[in-house]
């Protein structure tokens, strides 16, 4: 987006056409030509996986929104029937519920690299802060879909996280009433979630065409953390980032089947083949595991309010990031103390989604304790201070020559590319 | 010097590896594309359960009195059971068919010996309305919507439906029975 379009229609049609909206040109010089950096990794192609995530969620839920139907009486009922009856609603079914698994792995190792390289640093602060926007929706999103089943889980993780709101002070009850729609989670709560659940994808989709769009602005990050500088720094679009994240996507959709078909309900919980019952709440309430992480830090807080604070907080905080973290440098790369700090975080991540899954007893509340107060000073504390005390690793002068080697000279060839290519038959 | 690979005497006449694997990796693409889309394709059509409600159904006739129109319904679609008199069945055979709009005789429209039982779909084949029996010039049915008028056979005689209402698929399981579908 940041100059005129270098696109040149060939036919009379084109230009015409062009001339009154000139669509394929900005299709072209985003996604044909754009130069991005020639050293970005894999983890690089976890933003065009997400697009296409966003994409199968929504053509799958909109099928599966044919046959589904939003009643309390006959919610649980209709999915049944999908996996039973319609033709691959089994397949249909599966593919949704392990997409949204598949959705939040791919978002957490986007964010992941974000941590690393440093890409929410200037220029790209609303970049990150639109990120954060999608994550939240998500959350909303996958929460909402999560209760249209009607189990058991679905009943309770919706009462659970609905009473969350009671703890705001004077207005929280009111609040709570008029989410569920009556005294309790029941059928208007349900009805609501269906609507707002088809809705919230395609507030995702304009959110992650600004997203696009602040991207654009400036371009990629890249694992040297040094913007571009001249035009051998930067390759086209396509076909090299084109093939590129299509090859990444086919890895990672190999991954996505292998769930769906061989092991579909590894990630979820038995519990939620049992129809909603008000009656009874299951021994052990666990969301599902991509909001564990938020659900321990709730629960490590012994105050209802604070908890729900520090939950929220937890997620509001990324919103600081740029500014919390006062180094100059910005990858990880090279800053050799900032890289045992994050791995820790990562680590500290991985431990408190699995201290989510355990019951509020014994050494799991010290551990969740520990690990919730690392996960805030780690942003609070380490962040800020870290950029004023290390000492970074020297920079490379160029991308180019951190892809093309010491020789200095970006004329030669990349290591492994010695000989020809074969252009024999 | 450019960071996009140096074309060596690109455009040969032989085929390259290049085309073969451009070629390749786009049918196998095509492919799996085909199969990934079959399966969103054939989910619109009718599931198992509504074809279970589809089968055919068995209705009693001894309860249709002489003169008297039944309704009933088989997958979804409304249809009448009438019981014809001698005046009715006469009429309906003794028609000139080049007069009709859609000829079909009688005798082909209900089954050989059962001729006082006319079994047809209760939708005017105009447009969709359910027509009244026992009303109409011809004392079959007439279709309040648009006019439509057909006789003791369920043919059409006035009005702007197109054709004839129209026989499902049944047969007698006994002198008293028949199976729909």
């Amino acid at each position: 987006m940041s100059g005129p379009s270098t696109y040149v229609p060939k036919s009379a049609f084109g230009k015409w056409f062009e001339s009154r909206l000139p669509i394929v040109g900005l299709i072209h010089s985003s996604f044909v030509v754009f130069p991005n950096p020639r050293n970005l990794n894999y983890l690089w192609t976890f933003g065009g996986i997400l697009a296409f995530m966003l994409v199968a969620q929504i053509v799958t839920g909109v099928v599966l929104a044919m046959h589904y139907t939003p009643h309390a009486s006959m919610a649980f009922a209709s999915v049944e029937s999908i996996m039973r009856d319609v033709n691959y609603g089994w397949m249909i079914r599966y593919l949704h519920a392990n997409g949204a698994s598949m959705f939040f792995i791919a978002v957490y190792i986007h964010m992941f690299r974000g941590f690393y390289y440093g890409s929410y640093k200037a220029p790209r602060e609303i970049l990150w802060i639109l990120g954060v926007i999608i994550f939240l929706l998500m959350m909303a999103t996958a929460f909402m879909g999560y209760v249209l089943p009607w189990g058991q889980m679905s009943f309770w993780g919706a009462t659970v996280i609905t009473n969350l709101f009671s703890a705001i002070p004077v207005v929280g009850e009111t609040i709570v009433t008029y989410l569920w729609g009556g005294y309790s989670v029941d059928n208007p709560t349900l009805n609501r979630f269906f609507s707002l659940h088809y809705l919230l994808p395609f507030m995702i989709a304009g959110v992650v065409v600004l997203h696009i769009w602040a991207l654009h602005v400036p371009g990629s990050n890249n694992p040297a953390g040094i913007e571009k500088k001249t035009e051998k720094d930067t390759l086209p679009f396509h076909p090299y980032f084109t093939v590129k994240d299509a090859f990444a996507l086919v890895c990672f959709l190999m991954v996505y089947v292998w769930f769906a078909f061989y092991i579909p309900n590894f990630l979820g919980h038995a519990d939620n083949y049992i129809e909603a019952n008000a009656a009874v709440t299951p021994a052990h309430i666990v969301p599902e595991w991509y909001f564990l992480p938020f659900y321990a830090i709730l629960r490590a807080v012994p105050d209802k309010l604070l908890g729900v604070l520090a939950m929220f907080g937890s997620i509001a905080i990324l919103v600081f990031l740029p500014w919390l973290d006062t180094s100059r440098v910005r990858s990880g790369r090279y800053r050799p103390v900032f890289q045992v700090f994050f791995w820790l975080f990562a680590i500290n991540a991985v431990l408190l989604g699995w201290l989510g899954a355990k019951p509020p007893e014994g050494g799991y509340v010290l551990a969740s304790r520990i690990c919730t107060a690392y996960y805030f000073a780690y942003f609070i504390i380490v962040l800020p201070l870290l950029g004023l005390f290390e000492t970074p690793k020297a920079l490379p002068a160029s991308i180019a020559d951190s892809v093309l080697g010491k020789s200095g000279s970006a004329n030669a060839m990349p290591q492994g590319a010695a000989h020809e290519p074969s252009n024999k038959a | 010097m450019t960071t996009v690979a140096t074309t060596h005497a690109a455009a040969s006449a032989e085929p390259t590896r290049r085309d073969f694997l451009y070629i390749a990796t786009s049918a196998a693409g095509a492919v799996g594309l085909a199969g990934a889309i079959w399966p969103f394709i054939s989910q619109m059509g009718p599931d198992a359960a509504t074809i279970a409600a589809g089968a055919p159904v068995d209705f009693d006739l001894s309860p249709v009195a002489e003169g008297q129109i039944v309704k009933l319904f088989w997958r979804g679609k409304l249809i009448f059971v009438r019981h014809r008199t001698k005046d009715e069945i006469k009429s309906a055979q003794d028609t000139d068919l080049t007069s009709l709009r859609d000829p079909q005789a009688d005798a082909d429209r209900v089954k050989a010996g059962k001729d006082q039982w006319l079994i047809v779909y209760g939708n005017c084949t105009h447009l969709g309305c359910v027509p009244l029996g026992n009303e109409g010039a011809f004392h079959g049915w007439q279709c309040p919507c648009h006019g439509s008028v057909f006789d003791t056979s369920g043919r059409i005689r006035q009005g702007p439906a197109p054709t004839n209402l129209p026989v499902p698929p049944y047969a007698f399981t006994s002198d008293t029975a028949i199976r729909i579908g």
